[in-house]
């Protein structure tokens, strides 16, 4: 491998990091909103949602830190892709807004009429948050039309292309196969039983978009494929993936649920890795005019500022990485209903 | 109307909404560390009964915040693309910042907060809320400290001509430690501290006033009252040191603040009055002569640079900046009067007996929110038309490739969904008040022990 470890490369991994820690947290409890709906009772639904109760608002402040780490290290990435993406980038707030007060709210009352309405609201707001964080990626992989200013010379119209779309289905099949193994780990009884044969309908699903997105991919995107095809050390990452995809019914079977999540994490993180792979070093790739490309020398902030940044992580990652333990594992185990939950 | 107007009212409406939530759960953060450390000190229940019931009210607090937070920081590069072009190397790192150090630490513990009563010892969830709390304060904290950069901007150089114009960090500590900084910091605490213990008291006094749990009532409004007349206090000490600067680091906007035009002259304070922009003139003013010449600089006869120093297109919105800065000072006196009055009372025995003043408390919830959304109007608006003050004009700022339709959409459904929020917020805090404190299965025999 021949990465040049600068400043620049190791922002563009440290943002990576930030978003796949996003991705396989918050990924988890946008795939049992998007569940939410399959199953009928109310204490089921109880269930699902105090699944993540005491872990959706931290699995979201990955993304918000995300946003910011851009924001400093990539200001100019940032001003383009949040103001070419404008609608969409606004869909999913709405979408992130219903979904944090629907999980607040449906406990208040108790009339099954607001109960009906907030499970919908979090089931759909999952759902949409999920797809439309996928036709994101899905874009900034096909690349999208940039002028000489670096600003996104398109419209929303362009966002909706079919490869786009495609990475959207993907990703939100990616996310209900996360969760749904996540609804094993933490549930018993009725609802785990009825949840197990989720993880394998939804590991078909996945593997068939997966596959689609591949060949189109391959197809379609040749630039995502340039870098790895030039290293094939770096093909151990897709094989990786799949291997980890492939364990996770295994471990299903034989009940090991955690070891089954673990893998489900481990594809995620090969998933984002393959796609970091493939931007590098491009952070929002031009089509059809290349050279306006924003790459992680022409859209970063100044040298001193990147200095301060790592400092700043360097400090900051390991307490965060701590309390993230430290609640996780209060929080370990089967989700059981007490009075102060949802 | 054009992207730029449609951003900026997109912009002010989405940040006065969000700022409803954030100042109450600091305030509430810090009242809820006393409650849970008395508990812990005397090991009286009616204190942990307390912190259940306050937790339970800053877990809906917070679960808003949140969710309208959001919307915040992703705004900067929707709809302000080329601010974010031309800040993001000094204001990004704050933001960012904001996120490792108060946000992870916030959501983490809060967890603990609400869910963790059982799970952990009482201590390990009385060391929760000072995380929590303090999670609360450090982002304040930071983000303030990014506004304050763009009101006095200091640690940075600028590289590059016209368009491609950017400034770049030189100082991260001057840059943190700017001339407003501190003084902005330690005002905004205060209003926060105020929104919590007066949210407390208007709930208290509203069960005093309807005879329902009592004692639970008493001793909060007793903790609420010490805090609310601490922070109105420093508050105004806050106020006058922010004043001051401004004075020196923003003379428009402090000329603006009292409608002073007279280029250099002893200025005087207005208690009220209405501007005039065109004829330069306060109607229906009563004044004080050289009393912001004193305030300023000690000295009634020293001169305070007025308006008629800057070119007219250099000068913010005057009656505006001066309607809503006297507004915040005419609720800051009266919060100060207020709880002094409180503490008296409380001292001669007669609070939970004067009918007046309880409602009067019930109302009181109002006087921080107003004054502190008039505080930000004030110091945002008064620093236009620049953005970043004397380095880029907000006219320069908004984001060029998106399209007024749009920001008509968002902006049509932020409004729609706001609203929503806010009568759906306000319809279950008034069930939770309603509901009111209560023992069933809250706390748990061990707990108890």
């Amino acid at each position: 491998m021949n990465f040049t470890f600068d400043l620049n490369s190791i922002w563009f991994m440290l943002v990576g990091v930030l978003f796949t820690g996003y991705a396989i947290l918050d990924g988890f409890d946008l795939g049992v909103g998007a569940l939410h709906l399959f199953t009928r009772t109310d204490e089921e639904r109880r269930l699902m949602i105090n699944s993540i109760g005491p872990v959706w608002d931290g699995n979201e402040v990955w993304l918000v830190t995300g946003g910011g780490a851009l924001f400093a290290a990539f200001p100019i990435v940032y001003a383009t892709a949040f103001s070419g993406f404008y609608l969409a980038l606004m869909f999913v707030l709405f979408a992130l807004i219903f979904r944090a007060v629907a999980i607040e709210f449906r406990s208040k009352q108790p009339m099954l009429w607001w109960r009906r309405l907030w499970d919908i609201s979090f089931s759909a707001s999952s759902i949409t948050a999920s797809f439309l964080i996928g036709v994101a990626l899905g874009n900034i992989a096909w690349g999208v039309p940039l002028d000489a200013e670096h600003e996104f010379a398109g419209t929303f119209l362009t966002l909706l292309n079919p490869y786009s779309l495609m990475v959207g289905i993907t990703t939100l099949a990616l996310f209900i196969m996360h969760g749904s193994i996540y609804v094993v780990l933490k549930t018993e009884g009725a609802l785990h039983e009825k949840a197990r044969p989720w993880v394998n309908n939804a590991i078909i699903f996945f593997v068939i978009c997966y596959l689609s997105t591949t060949v189109a991919t391959l197809l379609y995107v040749p630039h995502m494929t340039e870098y790895i095809i030039g290293h094939p050390v770096l093909f151990v990452v897709p094989i990786l993936n799949m291997l980890a995809i492939a364990n996770i019914p295994r471990e299903i079977h034989h009940r090991r649920d955690f070891r089954a999540f673990l893998s489900s994490c481990a594809s995620m993180l090969a998933l984002l890795a393959l796609f970091g792979i493939g931007m590098y070093p491009y952070m929002i790739y031009s089509r059809p005019s290349p050279e306006n490309s924003l790459d992680i020398y022409n859209a970063a902030s100044s040298a001193r500022t990147l200095e301060i940044m790592l400092i700043i992580a360097v400090i900051g990652m390991p307490l965060v990485l701590s309390y993230t333990i430290v609640v996780y594992r209060i929080f370990r185990g089967k989700v059981k209903l007490e009075p102060t939950s949802y | 109307m054009d992207v730029l107007t449609l951003s900026r009212l997109q912009f002010g409406l989405t940040i006065a909404f969000h700022y409803i939530f954030p100042p109450l759960s600091i305030g509430l953060g810090l009242i809820l560390v006393i409650m849970e450390g008395l508990y812990l000190k005397t090991k009286n229940p009616l204190y942990h009964l307390m912190a259940r019931f306050w937790v339970r009210i800053f877990g809906l607090i917070f679960a808003i915040g949140v969710a309208t937070g959001i919307v915040m920081e992703f705004q900067f590069g929707t709809n302000w693309s080329a601010y974010s072009r031309y800040v993001g190397d000094v204001f990004g790192s704050a933001l960012a910042a904001e996120g490792i150090f108060a946000f992870f630490l916030e959501s983490g513990f809060l967890a603990i907060l609400l869910f963790g009563w059982n799970k952990v010892s009482p201590r390990f969830h009385f060391f929760s809320t000072i995380m929590v709390a303090l999670g609360a304060h450090f982002s304040a904290i930071w983000i303030v400290v990014a506004n304050s950069w763009q009101q006095t901007p200091a640690g940075h150089h600028i590289v590059g001509q016209g368009l491609n114009a950017r400034a770049e960090i030189v100082d991260f500590w001057q840059m943190v430690l700017n001339p407003s900084s501190v003084d902005r910091i330690s005002h905004t605490f205060m209003g926060a501290w105020q929104a919590g213990a007066f949210f407390i008291l208007s709930v208290s006094a509203f069960y005093l006033l309807r005879k329902k749990h009592q004692d639970f009532a008493k001793t909060s409004i007793k903790i609420a009252l010490i805090v609310a007349a601490v922070a109105s206090v420093m508050q105004l000490v806050t106020g006058h040191s922010s004043a001051q600067g401004i004075s020196v680091t923003q003379p428009a906007k402090l000329a603006a603040f009292e409608a002073h035009y007279a280029e250099s002259a002893a200025a005087p304070l207005y208690l009220f009055g209405w501007v005039n922009e065109k004829e330069e003139k306060v109607l229906m003013g009563v004044k004080i002569p050289g009393l912001l010449s004193y305030l300023v600089h000690g000295d009634f006869e020293r001169p305070v640079t007025g308006l008629r120093a800057f070119p007219p297109d250099k000068r913010p919105p005057v009656n505006f900046v001066f309607q809503t800065y006297h507004g915040m000072v005419a609720i800051g006196m009266a919060l100060i009067a207020l709880s002094l009055g409180g503490l008296f009372f409380w001292w001669r025995r007669w609070l939970f007996n004067l009918k007046w003043y309880l409602w009067i408390l019930v109302f009181s919830v109002l006087g921080p929110q107003i004054s502190n959304q008039l505080g930000w109007f004030s110091a945002e608006v008064g620093r236009q038309p620049y953005i970043v003050y004397n380095h880029l004009l907000t006219s320069e700022a908004f984001s060029k490739s998106i399209s007024s339709g749009e920001v008509i959409t968002s902006l049509v459904m932020f409004v729609v969904i706001y609203i929503f929020l806010l009568a759906l917020f306000v319809y279950l805090l008034n069930e939770k008040i309603r509901q009111g404190p209560s023992e069933d299965g809250i706390i748990s025999e061990e707990h108890r022990a």
